[in-house]
């Protein structure tokens, strides 16, 4: 069969290397416009904008199945690394004694195993501190804020209140006394009379991570979300031109414009990830 | 320009036989000539080597031209040597200076195993030639003239850029990987361009490619290291094209 062809050779590997990659790097455009809201809007308004968004992000359907594809793209281009990696290595069992490997070629494009292994690293951790907790543990509280002022229906000023779904219902204090939290719905105790959803509060979770007041690891948290944004800035000024080139596109018209996209990009996508814990470290 | 004499020093690979374990041994050389040719040079340590009774060191050679694709040498962590666009045979000791300690290698590749010191066995690539590196011509007697055939001149040129590897393996010998696809795509490219080697296109790059991983070369990950050691200059557009027809060939082949 003629799909086995592709399947069993190195130009296979080459292609679901480039098109799982690329893909990745959309992603990445998605996950940085999400991200983007923690430092482009502040207070309260960022705050709601931001949990809505991951509320939005983790009950979307569309978007449910957009991760799933993530997930199999990540998996797809590590599987298919390491054994383009071990079948690398098996081509030269026996190493130059002195080899100039500078001249000829860029420490990036020589180093793309070794930064996409620290790249995964990064990639577990970040999902330890922060999906992990939201998805699987469920330990993000809800959102709540305070009412500064005198509210006849609520009573006294500084009532705790859940920020939930519906625009304009009736402000549900958290008091711990007649509503009870089941998920992210909020019930009448002793009921099963749901009266409103609320939202996890991500952004809280995000901010006191990276906060130098809230986070006595703070510091080390920043250096390396700021390394493992360079690194993946190297993985990019390889891999995204690279990616074209394994597709077969390499054209004297079009292959100048890729390499000036393809730096663009490395050099623009990863900033902007890494500037955002910078900003919240040094504000709060 | 005025001829000179240096002295230099040479750690060179020397191996008895393909399952013999191999080392670097040094040799001193004294008055090498400027002018010598790199080859040249191995010659005057070779007949230093008779005369102390010892085994001269075996390398590869033929037309000392650089046409044949005969020589090879990973010299001072080059393959060819220091300069680009030459063969180790146009090498020549001016881009050496006195007292230099030069480091002589043979190709390093899985697929091309060592037969004995510098000399490696690159029958791999004869190998994937014969899997569809080839014209099928009509030998009737009623043989179509070439030049009867319409060919736009930009596609002879690229066919002809391509055309001009010496199947040196000087992308494999310096590819991090030993991926021979740079050899690979300039053979497939060769005949992709041109309409006579249209009838076999599917199959000589599925072959050639399938040839090529059998072989045990590595996997092109795109390093352009090939590219710019490579004595002819062939270009990674080569590569580009053979992914392309290896991809259309692989979804669309009945096979």
């Amino acid at each position: 069969m003629s799909n086995s062809v592709l399947f069993k050779s190195s130009i296979g590997k080459k292609v679901f290397m480039a098109l799982t990659g690329l893909f990745l790097c959309t992603f990445l455009v998605g996950h940085l416009a999400g991200n983007l809201q923690l430092i482009l809007k502040t207070g309260e308004e960022g705050r709601r904008a931001f949990n809505e968004y991951a509320y939005f992000m983790g009950h979307n359907l569309f978007i449910k199945i957009l991760s799933y594809v993530t997930y199999a793209a990540i998996l797809i281009h590590v599987i298919d690394g390491i054994a383009l990696t071990i079948q690398n290595r098996k081509a030269r069992p026996v190493r130059y004694a002195y080899s100039k490997p500078g001249s000829n070629s860029s420490s990036a494009s020589r180093s793309m195993a070794i930064l996409g292994t620290l790249i995964l690293v990064f990639l577990a951790t970040h999902m330890a501190n922060f999906w992990w907790q939201m998805k699987v543990k469920e330990a993000v509280p809800l959102h709540t804020y305070k009412l500064e002022m005198d509210n006849p229906m609520m009573g006294a000023a500084n009532a705790e209140l859940y920020y939930t779904h519906v625009p304009g219902i009736q402000p549900i204090p958290k008091d711990g006394k007649n509503i009870i939290e089941k998920g992210t719905d909020l019930y009448i105790k002793g009921t099963n009379v749901k009266v409103a959803e609320g939202y996890r509060d991500l952004h809280t979770l995000v901010m006191d991570f990276f906060s130098k007041s809230k986070n006595d690891g703070a510091l080390f948290a920043v250096l390396f979300y700021l390394i493992s944004m360079i690194v993946l800035a190297y993985h990019l000024l390889h891999g995204f031109q690279s990616a074209f080139q394994s597709l077969g596109i390499n054209h004297p018209k079009y292959t100048p414009l890729i390499k000036i996209i393809g730096t663009a990009f490395a050099v623009v996508v990863p900033f902007l990830f890494a500037i955002i814990p910078v900003i919240i470290y040094m504000n709060h | 320009m005025a001829s000179k004499f240096i002295n230099i020093t040479l750690k060179i690979w020397r191996q008895k036989n393909s399952n013999a374990k191999g080392g670097i041994e040094t040799y001193s050389l004294a008055n090498v000539s400027t002018d010598s040719s790199f080859l040249e040079m191995l010659d005057q340590l070779n007949e230093q080597l008779i005369n102390e009774q010892k085994e001269p060191v075996a390398f590869d050679h033929d037309c000392r031209e650089g046409i044949c694709g005969m020589c090879s040498l990973y010299i001072n962590g080059r393959a060819h040597g220091p300069e680009t666009g030459t063969t180790t045979c146009q090498l020549h000791m001016r881009s050496f200076t006195d007292g230099d300690t030069i480091y002589v290698e043979p190709w390093r590749s899985r697929a091309f195993p060592i037969v004995k010191d510098l000399v490696v066995d690159r029958s791999a690539f004869d190998r994937i030639q014969q899997a569809g590196g080839f014209v099928s011509v009509n030998t009737s007697g009623r043989t179509m003239d070439a030049n009867a055939i319409p060919i736009p001149k930009h596609d002879a040129d690229k066919a002809f850029e391509a055309a001009a590897c010496i199947g040196c393996g000087a992308c494999v010998a310096t590819c991090k990987n030993g991926s021979a696809m740079l050899f690979v795509g300039a053979k497939v490219s060769q005949y992709a361009l041109l309409p006579q080697g249209k009838v076999e296109a599917q199959d000589r790059v599925i072959n050639m490619v399938r040839q090529m991983d059998e072989e045990g070369f590595g996997n092109c990950t795109n390093t352009g290291a090939c590219e710019v050691e490579c004595p002819k200059g062939i270009s990674l557009e080569n590569i580009a094209r053979m992914n392309r027809e290896f991809l259309s060939a692989s979804l669309t082949a009945d096979k």
